[in-house]
């Protein structure tokens, strides 16, 4: 058969129809769609795509099923590897894993192999079929879950499923980390991360909302009051860096975070059907070019912002986010401004936001990474009208938990010390996700997750 | 969710009330606070801890109506309940034996003054509290108070009750008249700058609880940073309580502000409400 090197777009909605709500963008394959890309797959004997794939799922095994329209076949293969199909195959970085080492890529051609998986995922769950949940037998083992992002409900699924009785302890008032404050409805809808909370819930794991593990409870009283056999800390990555230049506290500077949260978790773009509040200007800068940068940008505009810019030290070659949210937002008329570093938010007396000042970057040598390292051109000073900033220049690990766990063992940067298989420097604590690696991404964490249970489960056994 | 096991008025615009959270109340320490939501729409709000009853399982928060939030919970009765309450979050107060300390408070900082001093008091400090209000009827928990407290002095802005004027006028007879070794100063934050400002004179190391706008509560978000000696610090971790000498109050006062707009849709949306 002849090589098909035609990749099927997935349409999207209109731009100019989607900057302004918060209806999903993308709009899926349809069967045809999936079943000529599906078609296209060559399912390779050494698949390099699985090789790409940080959970390793089997790729040809699962695209082989959607040709022969064994969409349910499809999607338990999918479930094998990753709790999250739905999730991830909106929000993986593809290009860098799966597609990227694709045997058709170097071609242009890669399969488009997130596409499917969404595909496979969406038609299951919208079919209405019931999960066929498997338990092993209890084990009277207890094991806490701290933190309900990725990294913590891979963890509790796998152990509830190997027969252990899990409590997830989540310091919000809702399961799914990031999934549910960070990342928006546009991009990801919440009522597909909550059918996957439901599923969690099915499995007879506890959840307890509200509970800020380190204030409320401790590790040690976990341990040794509460009866849990082992702990797994799964706090993510959640504390927003700011760039520690004048004028950050200035009324409409705000960290991505807290913009994202109000927006997505509070509903503040409901306001005011919904009680929180949210400031929009009408020129707003973010400052960063990663995922969180965009979903900042793409969020001010569908709130109303005139000009939004993406506001980045290096050149668009390096922009850290995501192909398609890069492309998305500057279809959604955000624009970019490279080679630019602020120096200082200005404000004027009220402290109301009124300019960012900034330096011209450009590109030198490349470092140690083969990335050309960025150098301040002298005397480029300059400053642009704005009325909001948002700084999305990346986040660390909450010291909040760490702090009140004595003997963990933390590197350089805060992050939890731990092996590949989760284990910490204290005895029956294992860690995983965002606060073991810094900042990351979903499937990271939730392969940390599902990898760490299986640690946890061979702990419990010879214990 | 979390019940309201009782509700009282103190006064026209202040609430007491005790909601059932027997893990907050088994572990919250005096100076910390929680954040609550009241339903599916609400905004995450902080509150101080007013007092808390570890064998009852009751944790009590007194508050005032200042904006749309505070209405609607003035809104809710004996037997209603939170959807969320979070707690307890920020640090303790750290009590020691200080020798005598003055603690300072006036209107929504007057309940959360409460366990505080009681603490100060248990640990041996001869305790001088002096409580403002704006007039008698806003005036609330004197009797509360003077159990804690050696001596206790009232101010009222309209001199309806005890004296006429403000907290740090007898603050500074009090300064000048005996050796003051701690101060505490919990309200509004332009009280809490003036005593801070007044203590400073007398070089009394005075802590202040500060009340930005938050919303997780835990570090998340950024949304309460203040400055403290030039450095930023998010109150919801680092606090509530700082050094009243070295915060920038101008700052914090004008991030009280950044809603102001969005106050009035909100104040609408009550009036609509009938609350
Ligand atoms: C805006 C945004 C967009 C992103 N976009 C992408 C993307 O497109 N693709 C991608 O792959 N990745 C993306 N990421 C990164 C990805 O979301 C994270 O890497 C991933 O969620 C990490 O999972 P986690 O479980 O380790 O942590 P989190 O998702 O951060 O979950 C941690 C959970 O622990 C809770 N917690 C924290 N402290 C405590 C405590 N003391 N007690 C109890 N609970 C606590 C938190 O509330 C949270 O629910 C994005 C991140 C952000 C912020
Ligand atoms: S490498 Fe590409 S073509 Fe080969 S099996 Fe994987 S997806 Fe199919
Ligand atoms: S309230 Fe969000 S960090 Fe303090």
């Amino acid at each position: 058969m002849a090589l098909n090197l035609n990749r099927v777009d997935m349409p999207n909605r209109d731009p100019d129809a989607r900057n302004k709500d918060f209806i999903e963008v993308a709009e899926g394959y349809n069967v045809d769609m999936a079943a000529e890309e599906a078609s296209r797959c060559l399912n390779c004997k050494k698949p390099l795509c699985r090789s790409g794939c940080p959970v390793n799922i089997d790729i040809p095994r699962f695209i082989n099923q959607v040709t022969k329209k064994d969409y349910d076949a499809a999607y338990y293969t999918l479930k094998e590897f990753s709790l999250l199909p739905a999730v991830c195959g909106r929000v993986c970085p593809q290009e860098h894993q799966c597609e990227g080492a694709c045997i058709l890529n170097p071609k242009g051609a890669a399969i488009g192999i997130g596409r499917l998986e969404r595909y496979v995922a969406d038609k299951f769950r919208e079919s209405g079929k019931e999960e066929v949940l498997q338990k092993a037998p209890d084990t009277g083992k207890k094991v806490a879950v701290l933190g309900g992002g990725p990294a913590g409900l891979a963890c509790a699924y796998d152990l509830a499923k190997l027969g252990h009785s899990v409590t997830i302890y989540e310091a919000l008032h809702t399961l799914g980390g990031v999934l549910m404050y960070g990342i928006p409805e546009f991009r990801l809808p919440k009522n597909i991360v909550n059918k996957e909370i439901e599923n969690i819930e099915k499995l007879g794991v506890k959840i307890e909302l509200n509970s800020v593990a380190g204030r409320v409870n401790t590790v040690e009283k976990l341990m040794k009051e509460d009866g849990f056999d082992a702990v797994f800390i799964g706090t993510g990555a959640g504390l927003p860096y700011f760039l520690n230049i004048p004028g950050e506290n200035l009324n409409e500077v705000y960290s991505a975070n807290e913009f994202l949260t109000r927006v997505n978790l509070m509903k503040a773009y409901k306001f005011p059907e919904y009680d929180t509040p949210v400031f929009v200007g009408e020129k707003v800068a973010v400052v960063g070019a990663g995922n969180v940068a965009m979903d900042a940008a793409r969020t001010a505009k569908r709130l109303g912002a005139k000009d939004v810019y993406i506001v980045y030290r290096r050149s668009k070659d390096e922009v850290p986010a995501r192909l398609e949210e890069l492309e998305h937002a500057e279809e959604e008329g955000v624009k970019l401004q490279l080679l630019t570093s602020p120096i200082e938010v200005i404000g004027d007396e009220n402290g109301h936001v009124t300019a960012l000042r900034c330096v011209s970057y450009e590109l030198g040598e490349p470092d140690e990474g083969g990335r050309r390292k960025p150098v301040e051109i002298p005397n480029s000073e300059f400053d642009m009208p704005m009325d909001m900033v948002v700084m999305a220049i990346g986040q660390g690990p909450n010291p909040l938990l760490l702090e009140t766990t004595k003997g963990l063992e933390l590197n350089k940067r805060g992050n939890i010390v731990a092996d590949d298989d989760g284990k910490t420097s204290i005895e029956g604590v294992f860690a995983g996700g965002d606060i073991v690696t810094g900042a990351a991404t979903v499937i990271l964490a939730m392969g940390a997750g599902k990898k760490t249970a299986q640690s946890i489960h061979d702990y419990l056994n010879n214990k | 969710m979390y019940k309201i096991m009782k509700k009282e008025i103190l006064n026209p615009s202040v609430v007491l009330m005790d909601v059932y959270a027997p893990d907050i109340a088994k572990t919250c320490k005096a100076g910390q606070f929680i954040v609550l939501r009241i339903d599916e729409v609400g905004e995450r709000i902080p509150l101080t801890i007013a007092d808390f009853f570890p064998e009852e399982g009751l944790v009590r928060i007194v508050t005032q109506t200042v904006g749309y939030t505070s209405r609607k919970l003035m809104n809710m009765e004996q037997g209603d309940s939170f959807l969320d309450f979070i707690g307890p979050l920020g640090q303790e107060s750290e009590i020691e034996n200080y020798g005598t300390v003055l603690c300072v408070c006036g209107g929504l900082g007057i309940a959360p003054m409460y366990p505080i001093a009681r603490e100060l008091k248990k640990a041996g400090n001869k305790v001088i509290t002096v409580v403002g209000a704006r007039n008698k009827e806003l005036l609330i928990w004197e009797d509360v108070l003077k159990e804690v407290s050696n001596e206790i002095y009232v101010t009222t802005d309209d001199g309806s009750y005890g004296r006429k004027g403000l907290v740090t006028d007898v603050s500074k007879e009090i300064l000048e008249r005996e050796k003051i070794d701690h101060a505490w100063a919990i309200g509004p934050v332009i009280m809490m700058k003036f005593t801070a400002l007044l203590t400073k004179e007398y070089n009394v190391p005075t802590i202040v609880s500060m009340n930005p706008i938050m919303v997780d509560g835990t570090g998340m978000c950024g949304a309460c940073r203040l400055e403290v000696d030039g450095k930023t610090k998010f109150a919801c971790v680092d606090g509530p309580e700082f050094d009243g000498h070295k915060v920038n109050w101008d700052l914090s006062m004008r991030r009280m502000n950044i809603y102001k707009a969005k106050e009035e849709i909100a104040l609408e949306k009550a009036i609509k409400g009938g609350f």
